[in-house]
């Protein structure tokens, strides 16, 4: 290919990565970094076991505890009998195969896709695979990051290497600024309400444009992160100062002579200007409010201060379909106004929304009032270093003062699988990703929104408009 | 990985669309350290009520979804997690192959990598399909000639060939990948990224 030909940064990482190119346009990659967690390793090691290999790097594999872990207690069985099988299960086979767990008790433990970039290990330019969909949240440093089954898990930690299939480059061009109290998780579920849950499939997602420039890396890695709810493996954002100045420094991160190297060569990683892509689509955010899900995908979210939708308005009849039974799951009645719907539980945490951004956007919110009476609702920090940066601000006060339980890190409600769930016909307003039929709990109706929406509807028991709190 | 061998079934049919993966094996399953025992629990909130009694109208409780070993799905099926446990899921059911208009990118490739073949079919071929699954005809899938057909139709598919040699030969792409080996260690000595970035903990037992 001529050397002057305009390459985006998913060409220029994907070309950097080629080990060989295979058969038929199936090209081998090579993987820089390799996470790993519990629930979807175990299988995995027991591939490489019964092949008799091993790990090929254990120097880019490094594996955390995070989806069945208890939130109230570092005692394992504290989330159950099996979920502990599982947590000894990867503390054994961390130990046997020579990989670097960050386990219950850890002082660098936390959601697999939170310890990756606050710890350095996500860097710009990688190539980085996880078992588990959330990780295009590390796109936000312009890394090709993507989630992969438990098969390509055990491929990787044998090899080091994928067999992939370029994927087409869908760019969002994101114009304009966020007013106050709208936030990128606002910007990410109007995208996705936009192109749908299958609008990127297929497709690699690059956002670009001045309002992403204008936000901070933890608001960058929550719109990457929800990049697998529109359908996308990946999304990316091309590394530029602001993600320079977070990663210096960090644990992992290069110094020195090192760090000027890696510079140099992350300031070359951005799109060109006239790169091609496949798609385009733009989305001007100026006008943006705060927005939350009714139903039971993630594409199904409205502004605020709309109405939920009547399927009878709707002329599709597979979607108008949808729509009916998603709000019989939800209980929500077709044309009625979304804010002031009753809430039973509030969740502000996970891989999505669980950054020390996050608990300072819940704590705004908090200071200074409570939960309102019958809400339950917790507060999940990331990792434990989330933990200890907000107890030193006295975060863990502002929330336990209002009311609110403040929690061991781990992915929590967000999946509930570690004992921390919905009871069937709770709603809550949480700040994670799904809000699929029975994600936090059999027959529990999510509605996603942002920290603020989170914190606000937890203090007046109804979906709220946060800004009313803010009085932005 | 076992070959995929041609079959001739009855399909049931769930034609939503965006069926995700929570719904095909809720997370609360995933508490396991093998892959097989799941079938029990695939799809099992939309399978059973809350008092763990079937929900009788539940395709997969009729009485013709008995031994039917295809699935014919709406748009987008598998979106969501990665969990691979939604195909150990479906494959310890019994199904063989899923026919849909569209797959997310992640469950299809954790199919193909199961022997659980993904079929791609739109428009009036998959309206032709739910209407012969709806009359119980028997699909026969044949992956060879890359059609299912039925009595009534010949619907052709495409697929991957890499991964259709890997299906109709048995063959696991890691045997595939590790025979490049020099490839990659090569790449390793060169890698842009630098050599390493964890200091790694020396491994027990030989490894």
């Amino acid at each position: 290919m001529p050397a002057n030909r305009p390459r985006t940064l998913y060409d220029k990482i994907w070309d950097s990565h080629v080990v060989t190119e295979g058969e038929g346009g199936v090209s081998l990659l090579y993987v820089d970094l390799h996470l790993v967690h519990e629930v979807t390793s175990p299988q995995a090691f027991s591939g490489l076991r019964r092949r008799g290999l091993k790990v090929r790097a254990r120097d880019r594999t490094l594996a955390t505890a995070d989806h069945v872990t208890p939130t109230r207690s570092l005692n394992i069985a504290a989330a159950g009998e099996l979920a502990a099988k599982q947590l000894r299960s990867l503390e054994e086979n961390c130990e046997e195969f020579g990989i670097r767990l960050y386990t219950m008790g850890h002082e660098y433990r936390g959601i697999v896709h939170v310890i990756g970039p606050e710890l350095g290990l996500t860097q710009p330019g990688q190539m980085i695979v996880c078992g588990d969909s959330h990780t295009s949240t590390h796109g936000a440093f312009g890394a090709l990051a993507f989630g992969i089954g438990t098969t390509e898990v055990e491929y990787v930690l044998a090899s080091q290497c994928l067999l992939e299939r370029k994927m087409g480059n869908l760019r969002v061009e994101c114009e304009g600024r966020l007013r106050p109290g709208v936030t990128s998780k606002d910007l990410i579920l109007a995208l996705i309400s936009k192109i749908g849950v299958d609008g990127g499939v297929g497709h690699v997602i690059e956002y670009a444009g001045p309002a992403i420039r204008g936000l901070s890396m933890e608001s960058r890695m929550t719109i990457c992160n929800m990049s697998i709810e529109a359908g996308a493996r990946a999304g990316l954002i091309s590394p530029d100062d602001t993600t320079f100045e977070y990663v210096a420094g960090r644990e992992f991160a290069p110094t020195g002579a090192e760090w000027d190297r890696a510079l140099d060569r992350w300031r070359t990683l951005p799109s060109d200007p006239g790169a091609p892509f496949d798609k385009t689509v733009s989305l001007d955010v100026s006008g943006l409010e705060p927005f939350i899900s009714f139903g039971t995908n993630p594409s199904m979210a409205i502004p605020i201060r709309s109405r939920i939708p009547d399927p009878a308005a709707i002329a599709d009849a597979v979607e108008r379909e949808q729509v009916v039974r998603a709000l019989k799951y939800m209980d929500l009645g077709a044309g009625e106004p979304v804010i002031d719907q009753k809430i039973d539980v509030v969740f502000i945490g996970s891989c999505t929304n669980a950054r020390i951004e996050d608990m300072r956007e819940a704590a705004r919110i908090f200071r200074g009032r409570t939960v309102s009476e019958g809400v339950r609702a917790l507060v999940v920090p990331g990792s434990e270093q989330v933990r200890r940066e907000a107890e030193s601000e006295g975060l863990d006060q502002v929330f336990t003062e209002a009311g609110a339980e403040w929690r061991l890190p781990g992915c929590s409600m967000c999946l509930g699988m570690n004992g921390d769930h919905l009871a069937p016909g709770q709603r809550s307003v949480s700040t994670s990703n799904r809000n699929f039929e029975g994600r936090q709990g059999p027959g529990g109706r999510t509605m996603l929104g942002s920290p603020l929406t989170a914190a606000a509807a937890a203090v007046t028991g109804r979906v709220t408009d946060p800004r009313d709190l803010l009085r932005v | 990985m076992q070959r995929f061998r041609t079959v001739a079934t009855r399909a049931v049919t769930i034609a939503f669309d965006d069926i995700d993966t929570d719904q095909i094996i809720p997370a609360r399953y995933l508490t396991t350290v093998d892959r097989a025992g799941l079938g029990g629990h695939l799809f099992h909130d939309w399978r059973y009520r809350g008092d763990g009694e079937p929900t009788p109208e539940f395709a997969l409780n009729r009485a013709e979804a008995e031994g039917a070993r295809l699935l014919i799905a709406g748009r987008n099926f598998g979106c969501g997690s990665s969990r691979e446990h939604a195909v150990w899921a479906l494959m310890d059911h019994g199904f063989d192959a899923v026919i849909a208009p569209s797959f997310a990118d992640i469950f299809r490739k954790n199919a193909l990598r199961n022997g659980l073949l993904p079929i791609r079919v739109e428009g009036e071929m998959y309206t032709a399909c739910l209407e012969e699954a709806a009359s119980r005809a028997i699909f026969t899938v044949d992956l060879k000639n890359n059609v299912v057909t039925t009595p009534a139709r010949t619907i052709p598919f495409r697929i991957d060939p890499f991964a259709r040699n890997c299906l109709l030969e048995g063959l696991d792409e890691l045997s595939y990948i590790l025979r490049h080996d020099d490839a990659i260690s090569a790449f390793e000595t060169s890698n842009p990224s630098g050599s390493s970035i964890i200091p790694p903990r020396p491994a027990r037992g030989g490894h």
